[in-house]
């Protein structure tokens, strides 16, 4: 541990409670992801259906994606975590990965236009749209969890406890996104309100972490 | 409150007891859903999910060119507004019931089928005498898909029908503004949409007000089913219907179908839904949740 992670960070003083508000922060931080995923995944499929449909290849090319990308995006996580991580750059995935989104909304249907034109078989289709469209701001999504973990764990002993809540945070992030998003958001808003409010969120939950630098002190305790 | 259990109890039994006597002939797990063909009183159905309620497709075995129903007969009414049509889309196999009757009906007409679950086609074929031939073909895609496909080559329909909804089950991209451009964007001058709809639920004006804002006036036939019926480039005259009828008369019998219950379905109505109803878009197509509603 460099000496200077020991410092305080100059932003925001350390304190108990400031301890307190971090690991809130990065519980957070985790459980929002999980939702902003989820809900992306399946307005991405309310997207995808006028070019190629709905049927069962659709979701079958949807959820590939995803799980593809989250995948990459754990071990990416767990790569920057190696590097002094802080609450600040956990708060940067997340705003990272809502501007990510942004193209989504912007030039979705022209590409989604261009692949119908150039893509005859709905399957690769969906495959190359949701790649195109989607794997970028799930990778980063995918960084959150290992990285927040890496956040949490002050001791090896209660390593696993940690990584246990921060999956239950995360995963109950998912549900609560799943559900809201397709029982009561796409009866209020249109598909590209609900992403430009979830990308909204994302921005204001990240840039509260950002007045908090280092987080290695802990470790020391 | 126990008399209105007892005859809360009375109603579910009686909806139940025709599926328990019926005789299960096949079941089939598809890709969809689970699909049942069951056989009771003479009469073949195809039915979805898990007791097969809610009937597909309906045949009288002993007189399978005789139409169980009465939704089907008014879509096929679709002739009084354009009697000749020669390229025909039915978006929806099902049996195929409405393909067969328009293959006797038209002999050279071109028929394209398009459904989205291989079971139910083949299906189709092996309970329902459905034959695709050489002038037919099935599909088995998206019919979003499908139809913006047609739309870029250029293809062209006169008839189009429309019967891709479950009792419980919208796909929602078929229901919005969006779609419904699309599939005017393949019909030809003086072509026909017919569509197999909802006719309650808080669906209902939603549904109404998007086929208006994409194809303005339409008979809007409310019976058990809701069926849409409108021609591209304007509804008929009611001499015109008058004149189509007729020269159908002799060949729609076999079906039941004849001008004095149906012509007076096809009157032009004042809309029976807030003029500010939401459109359904690609945007917005909440359709399985408004029709829960």
């Amino acid at each position: 541990m460099s000496t200077e992670a020991i410092l305080p960070s100059p932003a925001v003083p350390r304190t108990r409670d400031t301890g307190r508000l971090r690991r809130a922060l990065v519980f957070l931080i985790a459980g929002w992801s999980g939702f902003f995923v989820m809900a992306v995944e399946l307005l991405s499929g309310r997207l995808l259906a006028p070019s190629f449909g709905n049927s069962i290849y659709v979701w079958g090319g949807v959820i590939t994606v995803f799980m593809l990308a989250l995948s990459i995006g754990y071990l990416l996580g767990g790569q920057l975590s190696l590097h002094s991580p802080s609450l600040r750059r956990l708060g940067a995935l997340l705003i990272a990965a809502g501007v990510s989104t942004l193209p989504v909304v912007l030039f979705g249907d022209t590409v989604l236009d261009a692949l119908f034109e150039h893509v005859a078989d709905p399957r690769w289709g969906t495959l190359l749209a949701s790649s195109a469209l989607f794997f970028v701001p799930t990778v980063i999504s995918g960084t959150v969890s290992p990285y927040a973990i890496r956040l949490l764990v002050t001791h090896l002993r209660a390593s696993g406890r940690s990584a246990g809540l921060l999956y239950f945070v995360s995963t109950f992030g998912s549900a609560a996104g799943t559900l809201a998003t397709s029982f009561y958001l796409v009866l209020l808003l249109e598909v590209n309100q609900i992403f430009f409010g979830l990308i909204a969120v994302s921005c204001v939950l990240g840039a509260l972490a950002l007045p908090f630098g280092d987080q290695a002190t802990e470790d020391a305790a | 409150m126990k008399r209105a259990l007892l005859s809360l109890a009375a109603v579910l039994l009686a909806a139940c007891l025709p599926h328990a006597r019926a005789e299960v002939v096949h079941t089939e797990k598809s890709l969809y859903r689970n699909i049942v063909i069951y056989e009771e009183n003479g009469v073949r159905c195809m039915g979805f999910g898990r007791n097969g309620v809610g009937r597909q497709t309906c045949q009288i075995i002993a007189a399978p060119d005789k139409l169980v129903f009465a939704y089907t007969r008014i879509m096929l009414g679709a002739l009084y507004l354009n009697p000749e049509p020669r390229e025909i889309l039915v978006i929806g196999l099902g049996g195929g019931t409405l393909p067969r009757v328009l293959r006797k009906l038209r002999p050279e007409a071109r028929i394209d089928a398009v459904e989205i679950d291989p079971a139910v086609s083949r299906i189709a074929g092996r309970f329902f005498g459905y034959r695709p031939d050489a002038n037919s073909r099935v599909y088995e895609e998206d019919g979003r898909v499908f139809v913006k496909r047609q739309l870029k080559q250029g293809k062209k329909y006169d008839l189009v029908i429309l019967d891709a909804f479950d009792h419980d089950y919208i796909p929602e991209h078929l229901l919005t503004r969006e779609f419904l451009q699309e599939v005017r964007g393949v019909l030809a001058p003086g072509g026909v949409l017919a569509a197999n709809t909802f006719s309650t639920s808080k669906l209902y004006a939603h549904e109404s007000a998007t086929y208006a804002s994409v194809f303005g006036e339409f008979y809007n036939i409310r019976q058990i089913n809701r069926v849409i019926l409108l021609r591209q480039g304007g509804l008929p005259s009611q001499a015109e219907l008058e004149r189509n009828a007729a020269r159908y008369e002799t060949a729609l019998a076999p079906y039941d179908i004849g001008r004095e219950a149906l012509l007076p379905l096809f009157k032009a109505q004042p809309r029976d839904w807030p003029a500010d109803t939401r459109v359904l878009t690609d945007q917005y197509s909440p359709s399985n949740l408004l029709n829960a509603l």
